[in-house]
């Protein structure tokens, strides 16, 4: 259940998606060896909406794939969660874009990018992300943000996806809710 | 799916689904479906990290594997090496002629030894049913069975199972014919455990003197009629193999000619190997199994073992991946998909 106000709507999730598939397509000058990763669970969805975008704009779909990371997860000791299917296009010689919902503590995309490493070896990698919400606990920095949220560490900061919430919105749960 | 954006790396805002409850892995009697195809899906993302270009991830850094092989064993060995290196954890291997159980040190002693120099996970291979159960009430450290005596192989079972689901898309239905020394087989045990929990047809098919006692109609006491539903014994090749989705040839192993339960190897070979003649009257897409090692010429035809229904290969592979999910499941507190709780009750009925 979710009552508080949307941080972005639905218009404002697609335009923001269009400005970071404007953006993607800027910094690498065209779609010319280009692929887009999610990193599961989130950026999966996230990356194909940007493809799509990027196929509308430049007529070219970009590559595209989506990665898990629960292997690489630096507190296995701790607890195991059951890792995701992972698929991924040729990424050697490529600038691959790392796409997550939600930018917080940066261990995900630690954990990303060592696990993109088993797959080949890009000749660039970026990150791009829907929300970054501070919190950072590693010297991790994205690329391309979509929306900078200032939220406090107990938030619950939600991302609903047309394609598997019936609607696109970012939205921030007060408090210790549960996922 | 809703993604959540909250400490991702603390237990905050989780919601405990059910858990991977086994500390041990000892047969599949204990499994239920759920847990069963738990296993079997973990195995699919474990395939995906052994086909990466560089097949290691740091899952299980810290964690230590021993195998404890009082048996010979090339492939099940090496499957454990190569499953706990995947994940980075430490693997030793300790057979049992160059050890202590030499000098007379008991299975108890070793075991408490392994576990004194921090041993997480013990893999033990025994020619005694029911070694493993033995360490396991002994040591807090996790017990994988890798073969006791003719009684269980779990891990065996698993990624015969696992095999039988990716290569056929389901088990419940299919018609499996195991063919050979069923009686000492540990696999083709814990096979009927699995292959039947999961709804398949089992065929049990070999000379009389090789099929357990209380499976054959004549020995089973009028009360236990359905004690093992869903398996059926069949002594004629030619009407086991009928219409089989999977056939499964197991090791004859040559000493049960010397202790009189064969006439000859040879006339074992012209009634129960597995032929390519024979197999014509299996379904076209059946495919063909063989836990390994084989003796081609005497359970199973060279040719169709390196044919083109073989999948002896694949489990070799699917091995590996299997015992990844396992020591991926035992090595840790894995929280299961219950956060929506669909899956949840249905899968633990």
């Amino acid at each position: 259940m979710v009552n508080s106000a949307p941080i972005l709507d639905t218009q404002a999730v697609r335009r923001t998606l269009r400005r970071l598939a404007h953006e993607i397509v800027e910094s690498n000058q065209g779609v010319e060896g280009l692929v887009l990763i999610g990193i599961q669970r989130g950026g999966d969805v996230i990356a194909q909406r940007i493809a799509d975008d990027i196929e509308e704009i430049e007529g070219v779909r970009p590559g595209l794939g989506a990665l898990d990371v629960t292997l690489h997860r630096d507190d296995l000791d701790r607890r195991h969660p059951e890792p995701q299917p992972s698929a991924l296009p040729d990424v050697d010689g490529k600038v691959v874009v790392l796409v997550d919902d939600v930018l917080m503590t940066g261990r995900t995309v630690r954990a990303a990018l060592d696990a993109l490493n088993d797959f080949g070896r890009p000749r660039i990698v970026r990150l791009a992300v829907l929300v970054d919400r501070g919190h950072r606990e590693l010297p991790i920095r994205a690329d391309m943000v979509g929306k900078n949220i200032p939220t406090s560490r107990e938030d619950n900061v939600r991302v609903l996806l047309q394609e598997e919430d019936g609607r696109d919105a970012v939205v921030i749960l007060p408090g210790r809710m549960e996922s | 799916m809703t993604s959540t954006a909250s400490a991702p790396l603390t237990a905050q805002g989780r919601r405990p689904g059910r858990s991977w409850e086994h500390q041990h892995v000892l047969d599949l009697d204990d499994f239920s479906v759920g847990e069963i195809e738990t296993v079997l899906n973990l195995a699919d993302r474990m395939r995906e990290v052994l086909d990466r270009r560089i097949a290691r991830v740091p899952a299980l850094r810290g964690y230590t594997v021993v195998n404890l092989f009082y048996e010979p064993s090339t492939r099940t060995r090496a499957s454990f090496e190569l499953a706990g290196k995947v994940l980075g954890a430490d693997v030793i291997s300790v057979t049992a002629n160059t050890s202590s159980v030499v000098k007379g040190e008991s299975l108890i002693d070793t075991v408490r030894t392994l576990r004194a120099m921090r041993a997480d996970a013990i893999v033990m291979r025994h020619s005694i049913a029911g070694a493993p159960y033995l360490a396991a009430t002994n040591t807090d450290a996790s017990i994988i069975n890798a073969g006791d005596g003719a009684h269980a192989h779990p891990t065996q079972a698993l990624l015969d199972l696992y095999t039988i689901k990716s290569r056929l898309g389901s088990i419940a239905g299919k018609r499996v014919v195991m063919v050979g020394d069923i009686s000492h087989s540990r696999v083709a045990r814990s096979d009927m455990w699995g292959l039947t929990a999961m709804g398949a047809e089992v065929v049990l098919c070999g000379p009389p003197t090789l099929l357990p006692r209380g499976l054959r109609a004549q020995d089973r006491p009028a009360h236990a009629e359905s004690a093992l539903p869903n398996v059926t014994i069949e002594t004629d090749i030619d009407r086991a193999i009928e219409g089989a989705d999977v056939v499964m040839a197991l090791r004859l192993q040559s000493e049960r000619q010397q202790r009189g339960l064969l006439p000859s190897l040879h006339e074992y070979a012209q009634l129960y190997q597995v032929t390519a003649q024979r197999l014509a009257k299996a379904k076209p897409d059946h495919v063909l199994m063989h836990p390994g090692p084989k003796n081609e010429g005497i359970e199973i035809a060279g040719a169709v073992a390196a044919g083109q229904h073989s999948i002896i290969e694949e489990q070799v592979t699917n091995g590996v991946a299997i015992r990844m999910a396992l020591l991926y499941l035992l090595s840790g507190r894995t929280d299961l998909p219950g956060d929506g709780g669909s899956v949840t009750s249905e899968a633990r009925a």
